[in-house]
């Protein structure tokens, strides 16, 4: 950690301040632009938006351990972060679904409070229970914490074989509005409208996001996925706010595909995509295609940038069978709280467990059952361990 | 002489099948000369002309569409199959010189069969219309089934092998419904309609498909978990018609689901059904895994017609006058019309040409990893009909 960079947290202001002029149209006219700050290279990275600052370099991160698999693939992560020495205090909260004063099942406030506090947090898998009356966990948490860009790189693992090779594409997807707006209803009997919602604010942060994501992770391309010949004004305008701040961001290649293109380009040659942002349920498609093409979503790790925090996951399932039996693989949520560690800027650990993690792999001794080997989870952990 | 002897014989050939199509009897068979009554063929087959010529509507389409149909037309003309083309120039990117509406619906619906070159749908309407070209016509004919058939090509290289499914998708509702609006500046609405009567429909189609064709399963693709009253009144009446289904294994699928397991392992899909959107997904997603657009032949279907089209839609604008592009869809497209006419002889006969070429794989187009032109693979294909 650079000198230049403690400097930079000691700054009192910084906290409210968001990285090259994130969000700034939400900004009222006076506020300070911060823009500036990535124009020359010398400069000090700004910080991220929603990370808490502490003098000491200790970060504290809620920890939502989830349910299934999750506590044990936690604590696998847990004790990688702690053999690697990475300053990091986890804060473990319960998100199991309480009863609110709505008589509707929710996340319990002393997960919000925590969230809110800490600004980021790492998630297992969560399990919503079937029936009326539950919301989805993982949507309240994003509802809550206005998440509104998922982040998930696929980027193909030596190791592990898959028929795709070279896969190095991250997809970006707006997370809040578009199909998965939830306004449906039924006009008469037998005839549903369910409504798509394209917003012109959330298109333009989350095609801000991507640029700024490509521009920060040295990525050359961002492809903007659409069915605008479809749906002309809907994602017409979503397409809109892409092309405006591409012009924003001349160093970064701008290209836009048909949905359709992009699902038969990417079987047939993944290596032609970089840096994809789409609406949500483009996105939900894409973003687990991908995975499917690096191995599944037990490798893929995610990441939900939000206006107040990020949230980090894995986004596999909760394994119900085989929970507790140490036989669970943590790659994903490993991986995504590598990706986390990027986030808050601490690039030197998240390279250290990142190698560490990829070296595992690539000599496949410790695989868990899922990726074809005989590893538990824990000896999978200590393997990781031993390399860091 | 020859040439009328020959002819002759093609006539006793199609009337045969006309016959036999419409009657379902094998005395027919026995006594040939009856099918040279004009009368009886023209009841049975309403399209077929006195001497046994079916008539078909050709709509060339944008992009390489024209160079494929004509690829389409010298295999036809070579193999000397009895079918003649009422071509309309159609298309939403050239609107002066298109046909109108009226007059390619009109054609179709005489015919009750088309064969079509992808047209080009642009991101916006010089008339600020939502509805594509494309749209209106399937509208207008009340296409509401599209089938695509994803199958492996012998010596065409790809990551997946053996793959073979069904893609049935429903094209007539859903998000394409072109119903949208900008409620204030900024917030666009666009709604997705789903029916049950068309859902219905559309899982009919699938079960009676997949009977027909002698399939074991049949998967429905959704999203019912986000879109519950949606995706679930489709998934719902899926669920109802597979009740009457007992011998065809019915199962769900989520479709984001649907297209991981589809790029790791396409081998477990059958039969699928979807609605709009998502089959348009899962339809080129699958043409990738067997080769791409230039290899998968698809049809839309009305109660009365059909319109056999490339599976995957694209117009491959890149290619235009190049003559690069691989025809081999629309030559597939053109086997599976005529067996839908009841030319199955003729159908096998290019169907088999292509696959002798395709296993040569010494003719092969920029897409398959060869060099050759789009009249080499027609030639070869004309080449090798017999």
């Amino acid at each position: 950690m650079s000198r230049n960079y403690i400097k930079e947290l000691l700054k009192p202001l910084r906290e409210s301040k968001v990285v090259g002029g994130f969000l700034r149209w939400l900004k009222p006219a006076g506020s300070v632009d911060t823009a500036g700050v990535w124009d020359g290279e010398n400069k000090a990275p700004a910080t991220r938006n929603g990370v808490a600052q502490y003098s000491t370099g200790v970060r504290k991160v809620t920890l939502i351990p989830g349910h299934g698999i999750g506590p044990e693939i936690t604590v696998a992560v847990q004790k990688i972060f702690e053999a690697a020495k990475v300053p990091i205090e986890w804060d473990e909260v319960d998100v199991t679904a309480v009863r609110g004063p709505d008589g509707k099942f929710g996340i319990p406030q002393k997960a919000i409070d925590s969230v809110n506090a800490n600004k980021i947090g790492l998630k297992g898998p969560l399990m919503t229970p079937v029936g009326k009356g539950y919301r989805s966990l993982n949507l309240a948490l994003r509802k809550e914490f206005d998440l509104y860009a998922n982040v998930r790189p696929c980027k193909s693992l030596d190791g592990i074989k898959t028929l795709y090779d070279n896969v190095d594409v991250v997809t970006i997807r707006e997370n809040t509005e578009g199909e998965y707006s939830g306004i449906e209803h039924e006009i008469v009997d037998g005839v549903v409208q369910s409504i798509k919602l394209i917003t012109e604010e959330a298109s333009k942060r989350v095609a801000e996001f991507a640029f700024q994501f490509a521009r920060d992770n040295k990525r050359k391309k961002v492809t903007a996925v659409h069915k605008a010949n479809i749906m002309r004004m809907s994602d017409g305008l979503f397409l809109r706010c892409c092309r405006e701040l591409a012009t924003k961001y001349p160093d970064i290649k701008f290209e836009e595909r048909y949905l359709d293109t992009v699902c038969l380009n990417m079987v047939q040659d993944p290596s032609k995509f970089d840096v994809l942002v789409m609406p949500n349920l483009y996105g939900d498609i894409m973003s687990d295609m991908c995975s499917g093409l690096v191995g599944g979503l037990g490798l893929t790790p995610s990441g939900n940038i939000g206006k107040n925090g990020a949230l980090f996951e894995s986004v596999h399932g909760t394994a119900p069978d085989i929970a507790g039996k140490d036989m669970a693989n943590p790659t994903a949520l490993l991986l995504s709280a590598i990706m986390m560690l990027r986030h808050l800027q601490l690039n030197e650990h998240a390279d250290r467990v990142q190698n560490a993690c990829y070296a595992v792999l690539r000599e496949g001794k410790s695989l868990t059952g899922d990726l074809g080997g005989t590893g538990k989870c824990s000896e999978f952990t200590n393997a990781i361990i031993s390399k860091l | 002489m020859s040439l009328i002897s020959r002819n002759i014989f093609r006539a006793l050939v199609q009337g045969s099948q006309h016959v036999s199509k419409g009657v379902h009897t094998s005395a027919v068979n026995t006594k040939e000369n009856v099918c040279f009554a004009p009368q009886s063929i023209s009841t049975l087959q309403p399209n077929a002309s006195k001497e046994g010529r079916i008539k078909c509507t050709l709509i060339p389409g944008d992009g390489v569409g024209p160079e494929l149909v004509y690829s389409v037309q010298e295999v036809f003309k070579a193999a000397g199959i009895p079918v003649d083309f009422e071509s309309f120039f159609f298309s939403e990117v050239n609107p002066t010189l298109s046909a109108p509406l009226e007059d390619v619906v009109n054609s179709i619906t005489r015919n009750k069969i088309c064969i079509k070159g992808i047209l080009a749908t642009p991101d916006f309407s010089h008339t600020g219309e939502l509805q594509t070209l494309n749209m209106k016509l399937r509208n207008a004919l009340d296409l509401y089934a599209n089938v695509v058939h994803v199958k492996s090509l012998p010596n065409v290289k790809c990551r997946h092998h053996d793959v073979d499914c069904i893609i049935i998708r429903e094209q007539t509702e859903g998000e394409y419904s072109a119903l949208e609006h900008e409620s204030v500046p900024g917030v666009v609405e666009c709604l997705k309609i789903i029916t049950a009567a068309k859902s219905e429909r559309i899982a009919k189609f699938a079960f009676d498909y997949a009977v027909k064709m002698g399939r074991k399963k049949v998967t429905a693709v959704h999203k019912a978990n986000i879109m519950k009253l949606g995706d679930g009144l489709f998934l719902r009446s899926c669920e109802e018609m597979a009740k009457l289904y007992p011998r065809i294994q019915f199962e769900k699928m989520i479709v984001d689901n649907c297209t991981m397991q589809m790029v790791s392992n396409p081998n477990q899909f059958d039969v699928m059904v979807t609605p709009n959107l998502y089959g348009n997904i899962v339809d080129n997603l699958a043409s990738g895994l067997v080769g791409g657009a230039g290899v998968v032949a698809g049809a839309s279907y009305s109660a009365e017609c059909a319109v056999f089209e490339q599976g995957a839609r694209h117009i491959f604008s890149g290619a235009v006058g190049k003559n690069i592009a691989n025809p081999t869809a629309m030559l597939l497209c053109s086997a599976n019309l005529l067996s839908h006419v009841n030319l199955p002889k003729y159908s096998r006969m290019i169907k088999n040409a292509i696959n002798t070429v395709l296993k040569d794989g010494k003719v092969r187009t920029k897409d398959l990893g060869g060099q050759s032109t789009t009249k080499d693979f027609t030639y070869a294909v004309i080449h090798c009909l017999s």
